[in-house]
């Protein structure tokens, strides 16, 4: 088996990802979007008294500026690789619409639309083909889609490699020869080759250890900064969000529930399950020696999604409204990027009675310190 | 944290392990001359990249390595018994009521077709000689310690009806059970999520605090190496090329390699503009360089990396390096400590 060397700088902005002049008006719009998925019979569900629709995405509204780099974090369950997925066209919606540019792209896409929006996926082991050649991948991908004139393809393709930081070589290897970052290269240059407009990558690091994640998540800021392209980057990594993400937008069973430019939601995250789940985040400089978790208890399971808001049965300032009323994203008046769905976000009700708690456990500060 | 207190006997040491594992490509140098030891008490963090031997070192200590892995040389000492001269049966007196192990995917470590409480409550009556009833009772109070809600009900339930998160607690439970003096843990948090990470560590400090368990932590995740343990090993192909209290190699790495894992990771707390990857891959374990094994990938490698195998030396009090030029990662740190 051969491993091949591997490149590190990367060649400048000769791009083969020209992008169109920017039309104004932000590039991905989705309104409303929900996918749900049928569990076994309807009949013997009803018998048995269970739910067997699950609502993975449950009313999602998102946009996505051009050149922006938005993250989707959110635990397993929390419904943020379907909404990718979803807006990829690889998954159907029941309801909603998701505008390109202003236009509606079809619920069934034409291939100029499908082009437009690409993904890299999770597990760069089962997304390639293992039995094409990178360049026999590529070359099939360009002639379909005519990228490229015929008599390009060639030249098109060695740039493309060159693009993510692989060699020539790597035209005529298959995916088994190489390593897993390096395939993680070639699932970039495979989504880069039809010049889309919109890259979707679903947890790309995650596969991958941390010095080779680092190759990636440089590589990726790199690909930003010299084709200007607009990243939809899913993962439950909040440092690698924050390394490259200008805007979070945070998930919680099908829902968006709070979004905020990056460093805004490291500094005043307002839903409370944003707060857990940054104080959850293990530290290199404290440890976990105080008992209390950052938040308690398992999420609910995506059949049975609580009525009012869905985070109160692990919240630690529920009150009884949060069992009435399910709460809306609201703006927060003094910073019209930042939205949360929480009644008692931006100060907009009286604080709730232990309000201390979720200071404690949301502030860094609170958690018992290495001598 | 443990300063002074050396001259008692550590609870585990290790010496010199040797694991070698047979393959078409040759013989695999899976574990190569590592050295540990781990004092009643404390947590001893093991981390590295995948294929450094820190799982197989695990599973070295238990005796339970994969069929064509096998102990060459070395020495296991638990309490001045040495564990890899002993037979199966005897290992089954020791796995359970003096150590126990926690796997990365519970659903595959529990028995699917045996009730919850039933596999908590077998070592009990296995090992301390207990009834069935005093077995399940203690089994309903294990559960109850390890925060499963309604743990009576709980107990008839099978695995597949508890969450990861659950399925975890039920696998702590098990290894408490017998009240181990260490527990070997093998990614326990890698297939959870943050928040429920989160939950298992802290319970899993809290248990081993209060009943002066030792740990042995493997894990890539460093950031979960500071959460639980005092002490930290660093392996790389199949040896360990760093040791010292988790504090200590966290901020001050005296190794390349170390310093190499601490800045690759981005910081949640600390963004860098870039990240400082490690260029390169680890080394084929059937035929390892010559020499110091990262210096292929060393940006301080100098002529006498190649030559010789650096040892692992104690430079300060509890802090060891196997890096011939050390030095040249204080100066490192030194610099971008004045720049930022």
């Amino acid at each position: 088996m051969t491993t091949l060397p591997q490149g590190t700088e990367l060649p400048r902005a000769t791009g083969p990802a020209v992008l169109s002049p920017p039309p104004d008006g932000p590039l991905l719009e989705a309104a409303d979007l929900a996918v749900s998925f049928s569990l076994g019979s309807a009949l013997i569900a009803r018998m048995r008294h269970e739910a067997h629709v699950l609502h993975a995405v449950d009313g999602v509204d998102l946009t996505i500026p051009r050149g922006e780099a938005l993250a989707l974090v959110g635990e397993s369950g929390s419904g943020k690789s379907t909404l990718a997925r979803a807006l990829a066209g690889l998954q159907r919606p029941d309801r909603g619409e998701i505008r390109l540019d202003g236009k509606v792209l079809a619920a069934r896409r034409s291939r100029a639309d499908q082009r437009k929006i690409q993904m890299v996926f999770q597990d760069p082991y089962s997304s390639l083909n293992p039995r094409l050649t990178v360049g026999g991948m590529l070359h099939e991908l360009l002639r379909v889609h005519h990228v490229v004139a015929a008599n390009e393809i060639e030249s098109y393709t060695r740039e493309l490699l060159g693009l993510v930081g692989l060699g020539e070589e790597a035209v005529h290897a298959y995916p088994r020869q190489f390593s897993g970052g390096q395939r993680q290269r070639v699932a970039i240059a495979r989504a880069l080759a039809l010049r889309p407009e919109l890259l979707v990558a679903d947890e790309p690091v995650s596969a991958l250890d941390v010095s080779v994640q680092a190759t990636i998540l440089n590589l990726l800021q790199d690909l930003r900064a010299e084709l200007g392209l607009t990243l939809l980057l899913i993962s439950h990594n909040l440092a690698v969000v924050r390394h490259l993400c200008d805007r979070i937008a945070v998930m919680y069973l099908g829902r968006i529930i709070e979004v905020a430019p990056t460093e805004t939601l490291f500094a005043r995250p307002q839903h409370p399950y944003t707060r857990g789940l940054l104080a959850a985040i293990p530290r290199m400089t404290f440890t976990a020696e105080g008992d209390v978790p950052a938040v308690k208890g398992d999420p609910p399971s995506p059949l049975r999604i609580p009525v009012g808001c869905r985070f109160r049965t692990r919240c630690p300032i529920a009150q009884p409204i949060c069992e009435q009323q399910d709460p809306a994203l609201t703006t927060s008046a003094s910073d019209p990027l930042h939205t949360a769905a929480c009644h008692f976000a931006f100060g907009a009700a009286p604080p709730p009675a232990d309000s201390a708690q979720v200071a404690s456990t949301a502030s860094p500060a609170g958690e018992g310190t290495r001598p | 944290m443990s300063g002074g207190d050396r001259v008692s006997q550590p609870l585990l040491q290790v010496s010199d392990l040797h694991v070698q594992i047979a393959s078409r490509r040759g013989i695999v140098r899976a574990v190569d001359g590592v050295s540990l030891e781990v004092p009643a008490g404390e947590a001893v963090g093991l981390v590295g990249e995948s294929g450094s031997g820190k799982s197989m070192t695990l599973r070295a200590i238990l005796g339970v390595l994969p069929a064509e892995a096998r102990v060459t040389a070395g020495q296991v000492l638990l309490d001045g018994v040495d564990l890899t001269q002993l037979a199966n049966n005897q290992l089954n007196q020791i796995r359970g009521p003096k150590i126990a192990m926690i796997f990365q995917e519970p659903m595959s470590a529990l028995n699917p077709v045996m009730r919850v409480g039933s596999q908590i409550a077998e070592g009990p009556q296995v090992h301390l000689g207990m009834n069935r009833r005093q077995a399940a009772e203690r089994a309903i109070e294990l559960m109850r310690r390890v925060g499963i809600p309604d743990p009576e009900r709980r107990y008839r339930s099978f695995p597949h009806e508890f969450s990861g998160g659950m399925r975890q607690r039920v696998m702590i439970a098990i290894a408490l059970s017998c009240e181990p003096s260490l527990i070997l843990c093998d990614e326990p948090t890698t297939a959870l999520d943050v928040t429920i990470q989160d939950q298992i560590l802290r319970l899993l400090t809290r248990l081993c605090r209060e009943s002066g368990t030792s740990l042995v932590f493997v894990t890539h995740d460093l950031p979960v190496v500071a959460q639980v343990c005092h002490q930290i090993a660093v392996m790389y192909a199949g040896r360990i090329v760093e040791r010292g209290s988790v504090q200590e190699v966290l901020t001050q790495p005296w190794h390349p390699y170390t310093l190499g894992l601490v800045r690759s990771a981005p910081d949640v707390d600390h963004p860098r503009s870039s990240l400082a990857a490690i260029p390169g891959a680890p080394p084929s374990l059937v035929s390892p360089p010559a020499g110091c094994r990262f210096h292929p990938r060393c940006k301080f490698a100098e002529q006498d990396c190649t030559v010789t195998e650096p040892p692992l030396r104690l430079i300060d009090a509890g802090h060891a390096t196997a890096c011939l030029h050390y030095e040249r990662c204080l100066d490192e740190l030194r610099t971008e400590g004045a720049d930022r």
